[in-house]
């Protein structure tokens, strides 16, 4: 193939982490005018790559080359200049501006330092005409849902005169309805001119919208293939290497017991709507229900409200048969209550800390950790290990910073340290976010593990394949409320989709 | 869960057994070793820097760094360093407390004055026999810097004032309240011309270790620091005071109430601040008077600092900065001006933030790498 055919082409970049996986040996040939998808399980080093081609760091070795010119990105804004836009996978918008001001920021067309704003208003709407990507310029964003949001943000690459356009996981954050829109978007800019690289690991998505595939496994990039070519089994394995572990195996004998019910439980927001509204379920021993939701509609305040963060304005919580809606945080820790929290570098982990201290933070006040007034290092420490043995975190000592260790392992830990107390109850927040697929496999198996012995889980998870594979139950949040109720059985991603868009309420509140 | 099938490449070895992994951990230098490298470091430059400067202004640095040694290494130049020395270890275990929650507190200058002039009134005016009299001045000077540090905590906790701004605000306030207490109430009409308050009894004295070098105040200094590092680093309360200065958040999510910690630890920086000004009130001028101890406070932050808050490395700092006090006499004898022992000091305290801040970086990416190798993540090579 002729190098003047290429938007991108990148031969043997090389980049290097401490922790992670980095990518070595990778080529990668992006046809222009095309929409190209990068595939790759989470940590495969995918988005390391298109930081890499955006300009955010250098690689070690390896050339990048744009429309047939060498490039050397010392920062996105040179990669800009080359015509590389990137749509991050977590938007970075203004809240408090409104949608044309957030496009501008940056890249504000001016005469004697004052914003022309008519002349970028008339500059976008042609770019919205001529993209078929439409927002109202004059709403705040703060208004927006996550659907528009990235539109603003693909208008802002486009206002910069992006030809390329990187999408790092678009479809992550959306419902499935948004996700053909956002298709057909795509489709339409690459009609205008424009060449699409594509970052997934869902395979359906890629199949449906990509010209070309580009595998990548273990950092390095493993096959180039058409969608027409392959089967989604054969790009899964491209993918993994081996055969697709699967959260499905149900086995689970849910008990009678009831160990977590939530009656009634409304909590105040910070303007005048409620963020949870009359949220009642009941978790049975061995049972572990799933919590279905575009994230951002109360599961966050409902986890923080049960293990005591939050204080509610009405309803209780009772943790196997006792009313704990009016004790501490560190009470209800104690009658058996245990969180895998949504972010575990913000609420889990003290990562300066050596692992042994992040195994023992909640669990101080256990009898077999303390001697006294003083910390038991000497048991704290062998715990410690035989936590890191059972849920096989990678690490070559308990002293290690948690730092040092990469994100599926620090999850691992988190998980172990939370089973480690024995809880009758779990509250699993997104327990395999951003981890790779053995660390994913390996917590799944101890939840499993953990459920057959009797515990009750309350799972929340973004991930609709693992919320349908692991759940006895599922219900759907949406706007602070239960929407739906359904056994996984009938549940699809796609009737989930719908309800939790709000399209669909089974359920009044 | 097993691997895919792998093949090491370029520098990373293969996957290890268990001992080489553990060998290839203890190559790492020890925590405290980096620490004491890094510090001794940081003197080195500032001493080069202030070298320089001296050559600037038409002096010999080698003449003045050897009679600086000369001088502070006789006897009696070293007891004087472990006096000198006293306040600023206790001083500096205060800021340590609150650097170790991740509090600022700025305000033991006026936490340690506040303890001292209130220890110098409630002892003036009881009687007790001497042991207990001394207790009681210490109790009161802890029960004074406590409470001022109170304010800064409830303010913080309460109304999310933070603690910087208001412990700077409370050192003034400090200054302003006690010289209106002292002009307007205690000031003492006895029958020397000295303005004090009024002397407290021999009972509240503490001896000299060596007449007229070394208090025994040096002594409760050493306690204080030991005391912190049982209760920092050892005990269950410390554990839970360290993860939220870590991390607050995942404390909270621990079930260890932030709010609480930050006035506990405010309270305790505040205590121990209010012993700093007792080695002079007890030891020696036995009645507060305007010409009281100063700098105290931010000298304790330096030294805090210095030894990068662990119990050791600020008790060396703390007698680094003493010994320097010291040489600037005999300095100035010597025409070298004494001033650039200050410069100096100041000169230390900004090599240390930033040779701190390097190294910090740099054995994290050290700690990363070694970490990483030591598992010798494998890669997949290209079919």
């Amino acid at each position: 193939m002729a190098i003047e055919t290429l938007a991108v082409q990148l031969s043997g970049i090389e980049k290097r982490f401490p922790g992670v996986i980095a990518n070595h040996d990778v080529n990668l040939n992006v046809r222009a005018g095309t929409i190209h998808a990068i595939v790759g399980e989470n940590g495969a080093g995918k988005s390391t790559l298109m930081k890499t081609l955006y300009g955010m760091h250098q690689p070690e070795a390896g050339t990048i080359h744009v429309f047939g010119e060498q490039h050397v990105f010392k920062s996105p804004s040179d990669a800009i200049a080359a015509g590389i836009g990137m749509v991050h996978q977590h938007f970075m918008l203004a809240d408090n501006l409104t949608v044309l001001e957030n496009i501008v920021l940056g890249s504000e067309p001016s005469a004697r330092g004052l914003i022309k704003y008519d002349t970028a208003r008339s500059e976008l709407e042609r770019v919205m005409e001529q993209s078929g990507t439409h927002v109202d310029l004059d709403a705040p964003v703060s208004q927006l849902g996550v659907g528009q949001r990235q539109r603003v943000e693909i208008l802002k690459v486009l206002f910069r005169g992006a030809k390329i356009l990187i999408l790092d996981e678009p479809t992550a954050v959306l419902v499935p309805q948004e996700v053909d829109e956002l298709f057909d978007n795509l489709h339409r800019l690459v009609a205008e001119g424009a060449t699409v690289i594509f970052i997934s690991h869902k395979l359906d998505e890629v199949l449906a919208v990509s010209d070309d595939i580009t595998v990548i496994r273990a950092g390095t990039t493993v096959a180039e293939v058409k969608p027409d070519a392959v089967t989604r089994s054969n790009l899964a394995e491209l993918m993994v290497g081996s055969e697709l572990p699967s959260p499905h195996g149900r086995t689970s004998k849910v008990g009678t017991e009831v160990r977590l019910r939530v009656n009634g439980l409304t909590v105040a927001g910070i303007g005048k709507k409620d963020v949870l509204e009359h949220v009642s379920f009941e978790v049975h021993e061995g049972e572990v229900l799933g919590i279905a939701g575009v994230e951002g509609n109360g599961q966050f305040e409902l986890c923080e409200t049960i293990i005591g963060l939050t204080k509610p304005i009405s309803g209780s919580i009772v943790i196997g048969g006792d009313d704990v809606t009016h004790t501490s945080p560190h009470e209800r820790l104690i009658g058996g209550l245990s969180y895998i929290p949504f972010d575990r570098h913000r609420e889990g982990l003290l990562l300066d800390a050596p692992l042994w201290e992040n195994t023992l933070l909640g669990r101080d006040a256990d009898e077999q950790f303390r001697k006294g007034l003083f910390v038991d290092a000497a048991a704290a420490r062998s715990d410690s290990r035989s936590i890191i043995e059972d849920f096989d975190v990678r690490t070559p000592s308990e002293t290690v910073p948690a730092y040092a260790l990469s994100g599926g392992n620090q999850q691992k830990l988190l998980v172990g340290r939370e089973l480690s107390s024995h809880p009758r109850v779990l509250i699993a927040a997104h327990p395999t976010r951003g981890v790779d697929i053995g660390a994913q496999a390996a917590i799944w198996e101890k939840l499993r593990t953990a459920r057959d012995e009797g515990l009750a889980v309350l799972l929340i998870s973004a991930d609709l394949e693992e919320l349908i594979g692991l759940s006895d139950q599922i219900v759907v949040m949406f706007d602070g409320r239960i929407t739906a109720r359904l056994s996984p059985a009938e549940a699809t991603p796609e009737l989930l989709g719908t309800y939790m868009t709000g399209g669909v309420q089974e359920v009044a509140s | 869960m097993s691997l895919p099938d792998t093949e090491g490449f370029g520098e990373v070895p293969d996957p290890t057994p268990d001992a080489d992994i553990n060998r290839r951990h203890s190559r790492a230098p020890k925590p405290w070793l980096v620490t004491l490298a890094s510090s001794l470091a940081a003197v080195g430059i500032a001493l080069v820097i202030a070298g320089i400067l001296l050559a600037i202004t038409g002096k010999n640095p080698i003449d003045a760094y050897s009679k600086m040694l000369d001088a502070g290494l006789q006897k009696n130049k070293l007891l004087e360093t472990m006096q000198r020395a006293t306040p600023f270890m206790i001083a500096a275990v205060a800021v340590a407390i609150g650097f170790k929650m991740n509090l600022f507190n700025i305000g033991v200058e006026g936490q340690f004055l506040m303890g001292m002039f209130f220890a110098a009134i409630a002892g003036a005016y009881v009687h007790l026999p001497a042991p207990l009299h001394v207790t009681f001045c210490l109790l009161v000077a802890m029960t004074a810097g406590a409470a001022w540090a109170g304010i800064a905590a409830v303010l913080k906790v309460r109304r999310g004032v933070n603690e910087v701004i208001a412990t700077i605000m409370l050192n003034m306030i400090a200054l302003s309240v006690i010289d209106w207490m002292f002009n307007e109430k205690f000031r003492y009409e006895g029958p020397s011309l000295d303005v004090k308050t009024k002397p407290l009894p021999p009972t509240a004295w503490m001896p000299d270790i060596v007449k007229n070098r070394l208090g025994s105040f040096i002594i409760i200094a050493l306690l204080v620091v030991l005391l912190f590092w049982l209760v920092v680093y050892k005990s269950r309360f410390g554990f839970r005071l360290r993860a939220s200065g870590l991390n607050a958040v995942a404390a909270r999510t621990a079930g260890i109430s932030s709010n609480r910690m930050i006035i506990i630890a405010m309270l305790m920086s505040g205590a121990v601040a209010g012993l700093a000004g007792m080695p002079s009130l007890l030891g020696d001028t036995h009645a507060y008077g305007p010409t009281r101890p100063d700098g105290y406070g931010f000298q304790g932050i330096a030294v805090a600092l210095l030894g990068r808050n662990s119990p050791l490395g600020i008790v060396v700092a703390a007698l680094l900065f003493g010994f320097l006090d010291s040489v600037q006499g005999p300095l100035q004898l010597t025409g070298i001006p004494s001033s650039i022992v200050q410069v100096i000091k100041a000169i230390i305290l900004l090599t240390v933030v930033i040779v701190n801040e390097v190294v910090g970086r740099r054995v994290a990416k050290r700690t990363a790498d070694r970490t990483a190798a030591a598992l010798a993540i494998p890669m997949v090579v290209a079919a």
